[in-house]
């Protein structure tokens, strides 16, 4: 910068590039470490002076607090560490129920979208359109009131079927009393699925070998349909189902999906799946129209063209942003603790109330989420990894 | 360098929007910036609620008056932070606010690992359920199966919990955090019943757009004990917030009021005398002016009049004395000498 | 169609049959282009018959625009009464209704500012300028104090003003720390880019709430004794920490989008680093991410409403504060469409810039 001198070993060390690189880095991680320094000892002051609990041993206390709905069995004579474990499977469960519909609503629409009806592929960009320019928060509570405005009080319960209510304590339907056939009809729907595997398996070899193809779906189909209800009629076709009942306050039986529940999946789904339908149709439209032209030269029939040649090669490009729009769901499931479903940031939440250990609270919310995160990750990578090798 | 430059403005703005430093004892911070920090409700009716033209009105709200008259001679040197449930401990532990009077139930773990100090109580309130009329439950033991809508994070939430639990039944909670959406949910039908502190019950059914159709179990499931807090540690600044509540109470068990206190002055009760200042001592002790505790006479009354002014009988609220009548006339109220 | 007119004119007397062209050859084509398309185009119709009408009866004709809570409790359509009733609460709060003048004017401020600036042969140093002015002179108008203003508390502050001023501010702070992160994530050094990833990727990994909640529970213990910041300003800094994280990959791609051959370029001239970064590579990288760019900005302008969760006052809040009161509980569904409709407005508005800009950029390169 300032002397016009350039041989190498007359250059000021503050001149040097290398050596400076050095400086700027101990410097960036100096303040980054005085700044972390700053804070955590500030902490540590405060916490000491004002003699405020610290540390996870709360965890085993008993949380002496009620949740909601639980997939697991929990009282509030549980302990913290329950408590919050309630909170991470109930987040798992609005998430992943809530993916698959996303997907499926977000697919169809963006399929819609590239319509040759006109009405069809207009209506699709007004729901993408609209759904994306409103705030999530603001759709949850709109859809949570909605439910609790409008639907009755379970006296006076809505039942569109036998068997199923509707009132503003959410949905009750009936459903099959445990059996143990139930156990073996899971047990051969996972059967069922590997099967499908090899049976992929051996059908793409086969069609390398000999070129016939296999109906590889339709069979696919009946084996995972058709071998649980197999093991359900041989294990005697249990029927017994548990009917909800009005006893007292509430519906006893069946099974219940709460109106926070139910606002939330409605809210989260309505909201991503309008991001996934751009996704899906961008992917579609990245494929270039030869390649149908092609495929339809060839003699493929439109199915075919769908399935073997135009989604193997948009899924490459929905994949990705797919992925971040399924964690961005499981990242906004945290709004739930606005309309009081029990996902892990209102327990925890709860807990820091109990407690007054804030730090860990929030500490415990992150951790969580980045978990999440890195897995998402995970799968990312070895989705990568697998499509690369696909690709010839 | 631009990135610099930025940052370094980025800096100086941050620098200048922290509030300035209140190093050492809290009464000279106080005393420095010249108002006292108070940590309210957001809007709970009779305690702490901002009416329409913003002015801050309620028992606690009251209470952080009393203590700023007795600071400063002035009761309007006050500012109030409107907090939830969630953040109220942490901003007192901060220091965000000078005392917190928020409806907070004295207990245990919250004197103790939460770094809390309280005060007198000023509310001697208890736990209950409002329920719909429709519902035709007399009593809470009828509640078997019930959702209940609750506040989370309280110990009113806890209370519930112990209480289903004692008397084997089930519930099911709604919790939301908001005051008023929780409300706005009981009101809808979304629960059978909605549990809180008596007092606060009162409010909602006041507020309720049909207040008949709503009523209040008998049973009351819980001790609370609601006081001002402060933070732990400054044995100082905790007396005057505890003697300001006390003062309040004390007026009134000598027979002193807002109106009748600068006769008060005149009087030959040794025992007024100390109280009002007459005969100095008690404000050097405190470290405050020797007029404190007319100042809080005078301006905010006493603890009877602020009492009735904000839910007593006369007011929506209408709650009777019950446990937060004087001594004498067997309630809980009951102050120390002030000698 | 013009039967003389066609006869007339020697080029093409042969005209398409009437099916082919114009409304009639458009509806086929569009609507009725085979039985499968057919049916959809009806079931469709059949759907929006069935819909429309009862909406367009509760929307508009049964609707109560300007009455008391009772009359709306006994129509049966929508209570947009609720909106005029409380249309000022909503959108300024609590700041003290004399005052109220002050942030109207900063939003139309605002508005006037962002009108201008959409035309891109504004762009440039002097623009830049103004905004700066522009900001100082909204802050000044919603703080006071200064030029015989009087000051108003930062609590007071709420309804859209709140809204506009979290996203407005959080999104000129954040940008510039965005472009640092980025540069630090290209960087060669070691330390600078492994500080930049692991910023990035753990704001990225978790909600915007867990940051908001840090700001409001857990940052205050951070602090010296003594020493406060503002509820707003916290909440402010999360908003604009989140932001800086996700402007920072979308600028990072920006980057890496920019061919080797200009940084060698850039190196061959003896640029030295800010030199080169400001010249020649974020001029060009910074063009190319203007869509995605908008997108975060987008997002940031929604996640602005989750403010309402740690108790700040902005839209959200205030109207639900309204919906709270007893005399217009019921009527959440008009509130939430009215303010939904703000929100559409604001990133309607943004989008169809961004693709505006998208179509000019592109015809540019």
């Amino acid at each position: 910068m300032n002397s016009p001198d350039l041989t190498r070993s007359a250059v000021p060390f503050w001149n040097d590039p290398d050596k400076r690189a050095v400086v700027y880095q101990i410097l960036a991680l100096g303040m980054v470490g005085l700044l972390g320094y700053y804070l955590f000892s500030n902490t540590l002051a405060n916490l000491e002076r004002q003699s405020i609990a610290t540390g996870f041993g709360f965890m085993d206390k008993e949380a002496a607090f009620e949740i909601g709905e639980s997939p697991i069995p929990y009282s509030a004579a549980h302990t913290y560490a329950r408590a919050l474990l309630v909170g991470v499977l109930n987040t798992l469960k609005v998430s992943f129920i809530g993916i698959i519909f996303t997907v499926l609503l977000g697919t169809f629409v963006g399929i819609a979208r590239l319509s040759g009806n006109w009405l069809l592929a207009k209506l699709s960009g007004i729901y993408i359109e609209v759904l994306q320019d409103i705030p999530v928060l603001l759709q949850l509570f709109f859809w949570y009131t909605i439910f609790y405005e409008i639907l009755p009080s379970p006296r006076q319960a809505v039942s569109p079927f036998a068997g199923v209510f509707l009132s503003n304590r959410g949905l009750v339907f009936a459903v099959p009393h445990y059996h143990p056939v139930y156990a073996l009809m899971g047990i051969a729907f996972l059967a069922a699925w590997a099967g499908v595997f090899l049976l992929r398996k051996w059908a793409r070899r086969r069609q390398e070998r000999t070129g016939r193809l296999f109906p590889v779906i339709r069979v696919s189909l009946l084996m995972v349909l058709g071998l649980p209800i197999g093991v359900w009629i041989v294990g005697g076709a249990p029927l017994s189902m548990s009917v909800p009942a009005l006893t007292g306050f509430n519906f006893k039986g069946g099974m219940n999906i709460s109106p926070e529940f139910a606002a939330l999946l409605l809210g989260l789904v309505l909201y991503t799946s309008a991001f996934v339908a751009e996704i899906v149709r961008a992917g579609i439209q990245s494929v270039s129209h030869g390649q149908t032209e092609a495929a339809m030269a060839i003699g493929l029939r439109p199915g075919q063209i769908l399935n073997l040649v135009i989604l193997p090669q948009a899924l490459r490009v929905i994949i990705p942003p797919l992925t971040s729009q399924m964690l961005n769901l499981t990242k906004n499931s945290s709004l739930a603790v606005a309309i009081g479903y029990p996902d892990f940031v209102s327990v925890a939440n709860t807990t820091i109330n109990q407690t007054g250990q804030a730090i860990e609270g929030v500490a415990l919310i992150m951790i969580v989420y980045l978990c999440f995160s890195l897995l998402t990750s995970l799968f990312m990578n070895w989705y990568n990894k697998k499509m690369a090798l696909v690709e010839r | 360098m631009k990135g610099f430059k930025i940052g370094l403005g980025a800096l100086a703005i941050l620098l200048m929007a922290i509030s300035g430093g209140m190093a050492g004892e809290t009464l000279d911070a106080v005393r420095a910036k010249g108002f006292v920090q108070v940590g309210v409700n957001q809007g709970l009716f009779g305690f702490g609620m901002a009416d329409e033209n913003g002015t801050w009105r309620g028992l606690d709200v009251d209470t952080g008056r009393a203590i700023a008259a007795a600071v400063f001679g002035d009761a309007n040197k006050v500012k109030f932070t409107p907090l939830t449930a969630v953040q109220r401990f942490t901003a007192v532990q901060s220091g965000e606010v000078d005392v917190l009077c928020r409806n907070a139930t004295r207990t245990l773990s919250r004197d103790t690992a939460l770094g809390l100090d309280f005060g007198h109580v000023n509310y001697y309130d208890g736990q209950g359920f409002l329920i719909t009329r429709k519902l035709g439950v007399k009593s809470a033991k009828e509640l078997d199966g019930a959702t209940v809508c609750v506040l989370p994070g309280t110990t009113t939430e806890l209370n519930v919990a112990d209480f289903f639990r004692s008397n084997n039944m089930q519930w099911k909670p709604v919790v939301i955090e908001s005051t008023p959406e929780l409300n706005k949910a009981f009101f809808a039908g979304r629960c059978d019943c909605l549990t809180s502190d008596i007092s606060q019950l009162a409010g909602i059914r006041a507020v309720a757009p049909n207040p008949g159709e709503y009523m209040i179990l008998p049973e009351v499931i819980s001790k609370e004990p609601l006081s001002p807090a402060v933070r732990h540690g400054d044995s100082e600044w905790r007396d005057i917030v505890d003697y300001t509540v006390l003062a309040l109470i004390n007026a009134e068990e000598l027979g002193i009021n807002s109106k009748n206190v600068d006769q008060m002055l005149k009087s030959n009760d040794p025992k007024v005398q100390r109280f009002l200042g007459v005969t100095p001592g008690n404000g050097k002790a405190l470290g405050l002016d020797e007029k404190w505790a007319y100042n809080i006479v005078k301006q905010v009354g006493n603890y009877g009049e602020v009492f009735d002014r904000n839910v007593g009988p006369d007011t929506a609220l209408g709650l009777a004395r019950g446990l937060n009548a004087l001594w004498t006339d067997g309630g809980l109220m009951y102050s120390p000498p002030f000698k | 169609m013009e039967k003389e007119k066609s006869i007339l004119s020697d080029e093409s007397n042969i005209r398409p049959p009437a099916t082919q062209v114009g409304v009639l050859g458009w509806t086929k084509k569009n609507l009725f282009d085979g039985p499968w398309n057919t049916a959809l185009t009806l079931l469709i119709l059949f759907f929006l018959w069935k819909v429309i009408p009862p909406l367009i009866n509760w929307f508009f004709i049964e609707s109560r625009w300007a009455s008391t809570s009772a009359e709306c409790y006994a129509a049966d359509g929508a209570c947009w009464s609720i909106i005029t009733y409380n249309i000022r609460f909503i959108i300024f709060g609590l700041f003290p209704p004399h005052l109220q003048w002050r942030p109207l004017t900063a939003m139309l401020l605002l508005a006037g500012m962002l009108f201008y600036s959409r035309d891109r042969r504004h762009w440039g140093k002097g623009l830049g300028y103004a905004w700066a002015v522009a900001l100082f002179v909204m802050g000044l108008l919603m703080k006071g104090g200064l030029f015989g203003l009087a000051p108003v508390e930062s609590t007071q502050w709420s309804g859209l003003p709140l809204t506009l001023m979290l996203s407005v501010f959080g999104m000129v702070a954040a940008y510039p720390l965005g472009v640092m992160l980025a540069l630090g994530r290209r960087s060669r050094m070691p330390a600078i880019k492994s500080l930049s990833v692991v910023y990035i990727e753990m704001i990225r990994g978790v909600p915007l709430i867990s940051l908001l909640f840090m700001s409001s529970v857990m940052f205050p213990l951070f602090l010296p004794e003594g020493i406060t910041i503002n509820k707003i300003l916290r909440a402010q800094v999360a908003i604009i920490l989140f932001t800086a994280a996700y402007i920072a990959e979308v600028v990072r791609g920006g980057l890496q989008a920019i061919s080797r051959g200009q940084y060698e370029a850039a190196e061959s001239l003896g640029l030295n680093y800010y030199q080169q970064m400001r010249l020649i590579i974020l001029p060009q990288a910074l063009k190319i991410v203007i869509p995605p760019t908008v997108g975060i900005l987008i997002s940031a302008f929604k996640d602005t409403s989750l403010v309402v969760i740690i108790a700040l006052y902005d839209l959200l809040k205030t109207t639900q504060s309204v919906l709270s009161n007893p005399k217009w509980m019921g009527f959440s569904a008009e509130a939430y469409i009215f303010i939904a409709l703000i929100y559409f407005i604001c990133c309607y508005a943004m989008a169809s810039y961004s693709r505006r800009l998208e179509r000019e950029l592109g015809a540019n390169t």
